[in-house]
């Protein structure tokens, strides 16, 4: 770790984490409380842009569904809370277990196609669960449904911005650790192994199949865990927050970051939420009205990242080592 | 006569109208290099497919180390100790020489199923692939990333793969392709280095390697096996010439 | 209905909820047809061919309000749709063509967002509405006392005769040849010694044709907004993954399929769910399960068949 910061990455990586780290604090000494939430949604997603990279970035598994855990993780919360659950020690693990389940059930059967056809079913699956959604008129149909945050009585209360944000980067911040492990384990180089040539994989003896599907549960349950922190966020659940343009969202922060990198989500989710706050006052100030329509300029970039900027923000950083 | 490690009874692949394999029984005995020889569409690599479990028979079965194999899955055959090396390389590339070599002895010890643990700290598996990669030659190269290597290396390398988890039987698919004479000499080197201890199953374009180093051979014409033999008898043997040999220099 | 019609007034609900299915389907054949074209020839995942489907029926409002006549402005539509896809595919869909599937998906995920934001630039954010010509704005009698909009009629009959158009052009010409040729192996094309930019300039031009003409033509029947596209592009998308990638035929097929699924759904579903919920609830949770009931179809063909009923097998 010390010997790390000596490299730009290293350094640059140890100080947005510092600065995540007591974000509340700075955001409280220069007054600036809309930086808070904005800091929230980013740890946030990053959790569940880190859980898409596992499968995308190291796996090689374009899953353009991704968003469906966050719907699953969200609405597991607010169906139970409206049923009068709500004890966040009830409420989470069943998020987590159910988002879990789906990824392995939609593993099960998208990890039998490939190319094209795993793309649109996994884009399929999700808008599958965002009608389910939608359908669900007890719980608020296509408006949604307000919810409280969970309880965990006397020992957070999440009401609290600063302590909830706290909790987002401490769950981000084991997130990140787990993936890390994740990807330099067996298990893990069997994954990225799979990535280059799951033929070869299978020739090595590898059951490719079942650890993809593994592989796939173990991001669901952590898309899970950032839905429910984004149900909690917004203390509101709605089929909004799993449509397919987040799951395409989660794709462009994964690229956007550098794709089978560690920090890579991190960097993305930030750069993401950046572009967005930044677009919008810039093209203000060429034109007044044109923030509005900040994504006539996004969109573009986006199209330039692909055709020319694979590496993500991360190969900006140095090459890296292993 | 005690059972061949590897045979196959009247295998059949049809593509279409397109008979693949026709009817074709061979067999690998322990510890003998049996060399597949044929013209380019001769099915080699339709039935190598069907040996691995890639490509599904039509009719026909195929035994291995005692026991029906015909419907078993690849990664299935592979664990068995029927290994592959293929014809277009199929290192991963961005893993190092080493890494490569690794993984393929992690397919044979135990489960991968270990999220936590570092495994490139495993001691078994790094010290069992470096002597791997010291049997092919390849231990300088050893912290290389396997797309640093150069064609022939990598060729090396993936027989270091193959012999991980000591398999009863190496399928070798065209290992010399786009070799060197160089190079496939090294090639013939390492191959001629197992012979007598393990079996191969070679399938090979390059006919001085062959006749180097098979025990037998066998030649499939049009998805036949049209003659199976010594390789003096297949040199001999009229109808080779004609159908295959007759157009090369002999 | 006149009285004493011979017909159960049920058979004929039946029946007209049939043609809706039918109709419905047509105009996602048109959307899929590019979308599996682009797909099996170029290898091409086209996020954004929802977006051409909606600018198809934005280029129908403004022309309509130039022209004053729904035909003529519908007439020029197409060729505006043909000549974006054509400006679309030199400026980005050729650089992507080299490129993995996840580059496809990030740059025209990109794309979507970039029409849909200048269509609310130029066009503003409120809908736009394309009123049903008058000279179709009438009923006409299927059967002895069976009334269809012939708006409907008229958009089954246009679909049907594309459709029919499309599989003269696959089966019998130049042309057809080259994209099936393309579609089962991309190398052969390449053999045969042709122009391969051309072609998929071409390919890529048509497909936006035909998904601007299914954009318009749904156009009247809905409104015309931002984002009228991406909602049933991923249903196309769920056509095509059913049909097997690459297949007209399987396209065809699909989008049928699909068709009758939504419609019968939407239309018989609420009845049935009354038995269970509220009035209020049941015909508001319907649509979702039709929608649901085409995710259900599209999992259970590729648990059966992985690349889908027509695709190329491996």
């Amino acid at each position: 770790m010390i010997a790390g910061l000596r490299t730009p990455r290293g350094l640059i990586t140890a100080i947005l984490l510092l600065v995540l780290a007591i974000l509340p604090l700075l955001t409280q000494a220069f007054d600036q409380r809309y930086l808070l939430s904005i800091g929230t949604r980013i740890v946030i997603w990053s959790i569940a842009a880190i859980s898409l990279n596992m499968i995308l970035g190291y796996g090689g598994l374009v899953s353009f569904g991704h968003a469906a855990f966050f719907g699953i993780g969200g609405y597991a919360v607010g169906i139970l809370y409206a049923n009068g659950i709500t004890t966040g020690w009830i409420q989470w693990p069943v998020a987590i277990v159910a988002a879990s389940v789906w990824a392995g059930l939609i593993g099960a059967l998208s990890l039998r196609t490939r190319g094209l056809y795993f793309i649109m079913i996994t884009l399929a699956f999700a808008q599958l669960v965002y009608y389910v959604g939608a359908g669900l008129e007890a719980y608020g149909g296509d408006d949604g449904l307000n919810i409280s945050r969970s309880r965990f009585s006397g020992l957070i209360d999440l009401r609290d911005k600063a302590a909830f944000y706290w909790l987002c980067f401490v769950l981000f911040c084991a997130t990140l650790w787990f993936c890390g492990r994740l990807v330099n384990s067996r298990f893990g180089l069997v994954i990225r192994g799979a990535k280059a040539n799951d033929l070869r994989m299978t020739a090595l003896g590898f059951a490719v199949f079942r650890y993809r599907l593994a592989a796939f549960a173990i991001s669901g349950a952590f898309g899970g865990l950032s839905g429910i922190l984004l149900a909690n966020e917004g203390a509101y659940i709605s089929p909004a927050m799993m449509s397919w343009v987040k799951s395409g969202d989660l794709i462009v922060i994964v690229v956007l970051g550098g794709m089978g990198t560690l920090c890579g989500p991190l960097y993305g989710a930030i750069a993401f939420f950046a572009l967005e706050e930044t677009l919008k006052p810039l093209l203000d100030l060429a034109h007044k009205g044109w923030g509005e329509y900040w994504q006539i300029v996004f969109g573009p970039m986006l199209v330039l990242i692909a055709l020319y900027a694979r590496g993500g923000l991360d190969s900006l950083l140095g090459r890296r080592h292993g | 006569m005690a059972e061949p490690l590897l045979s196959t009874d009247r295998l059949v692949k049809r593509f279409g109208g397109l008979l693949a394999t026709d009817s074709v029984s061979i067999d690998v005995r322990a510890g003998e290099i049996h060399a597949l020889i044929g013209p380019n569409g001769a099915g080699k690599t339709t039935l190598v497919s069907q040996l691995t479990g890639n490509v599904r028979p039509d009719a026909g079965a195929i035994r291995f180390a005692g026991r029906d194999i015909t419907h078993l899955p690849m990664h299935a055959r592979a664990r068995l100790g029927l290994a592959r090396s293929f014809q277009i390389t199929a290192v991963l590339r961005e893993f190092t020489a080493l890494d490569n070599v690794a993984l393929a002895v992690q397919a044979h010890a135990g489960h991968s199923f270990r999220f936590l643990a570092d495994a490139r700290r495993e001691r078994g598996l790094r010290e069992s692939a470096q002597r791997l990669l010291a049997e092919v030659g390849l231990e300088p190269r050893a912290n290389a990333l396997a797309s640093a290597l150069s064609h022939g290396e990598q060729r090396q390398l993936e027989i270091a793969m193959a012999l991980a988890g000591d398999p009863k039987l190496l399928l070798l698919d065209e290992p010399m392709a786009g070799m060197g004479p160089e190079e496939s000499q090294r090639m013939v080197a390492v191959l001629r280095a197992f012979k007598g201890n393990r079996a191969m199953l070679l399938i090979e374009h390059d006919m001085d390697a062959v006749f180097q180093l098979a025990d037998r051979i066998t030649v499939l014409v049009y998805g036949r096996a049209i003659a199976s033999g010594s390789p003096t008898e297949i040199r001999a043997d009229p109808d080779v010439r004609q159908a295959y040999l007759g157009e090369e220099a002999v | 209905m006149t009285a004493g019609d011979w017909t159960d007034p049920n058979v004929d609900y039946l029946l007209l909820q049939i043609l809706n299915g039918v109709q419905l389907g047509l105009l996602m054949f048109l959307l899929a047809a590019g979308l599996t074209l682009t797909f099996g020839i170029m290898d091409l995942v086209n996020l954004a061919h929802g977006s051409l489907y909606m600018m198809g029926a934005y280029f129908a409002w403004t022309l309509i309000g130039w022209t004053d006549s729904f035909l003529l402005g519908a007439l020029l539509a197409l060729p505006a749709t043909f000549l974006l896809g054509l400006l679309l595919e030199r400026l980005v869909m050729r650089r992507l063509y080299a490129r993995d599937h996840l580059d496809h998906v990030l740059a025209t995920f990109g794309l979507i967002l970039f029409f849909n934001e200048l269509v609310r630039a130029l066009w503003g954010p409120a809908g736009k509405s394309i009123a049903v010509p008058r000279f179709l704005a009438h009923t006409v009698e299927i059967l002895p006392g069976v009334l269809y909009p012939a708006y409907r009629f008229a958009i089954i009959v246009v679909g049907a005769l594309v459709a029919a158009l499309l599989a003269w052009l696959v089966a019998r010409t130049r042309l057809g040849m080259l994209i099936r040729a393309g579609a089962s192996d991309r190398r052969m094309i390449g053999a045969l010694g042709v122009d391969i930019e051309l072609l998929f300039a071409l390919v890529f031009g048509l497909g936006a044709a035909f998904a601007g003409l299914a954009g318009l033509m749904a156009a009247p029947l809905s409104s015309v907004k931002i984002g009228m596209g991406d909602d049933i592009l991923i249903v196309a998308f769920v056509v095509i993954v059913i049909g097997g990638i690459g297949s007209i035929k399987g396209a065809f097929v699909a989008a049928m399929v699909v068709g009758q699924i939504d419609i019968v759904g939407r239309a018989f579903l609420p009845d049935v769910l009354k038995a269970f919920l509220s009035a209020s609830a049941a015909s508001a949770a319907a649509p979702a399960i039709s929608q649901v009931l085409v995710y259900l179809v599209m999992a259970s063909v590729l648990v059966w068949r992985p690349t889908g009923l027509f695709g190329q097998r491996t």
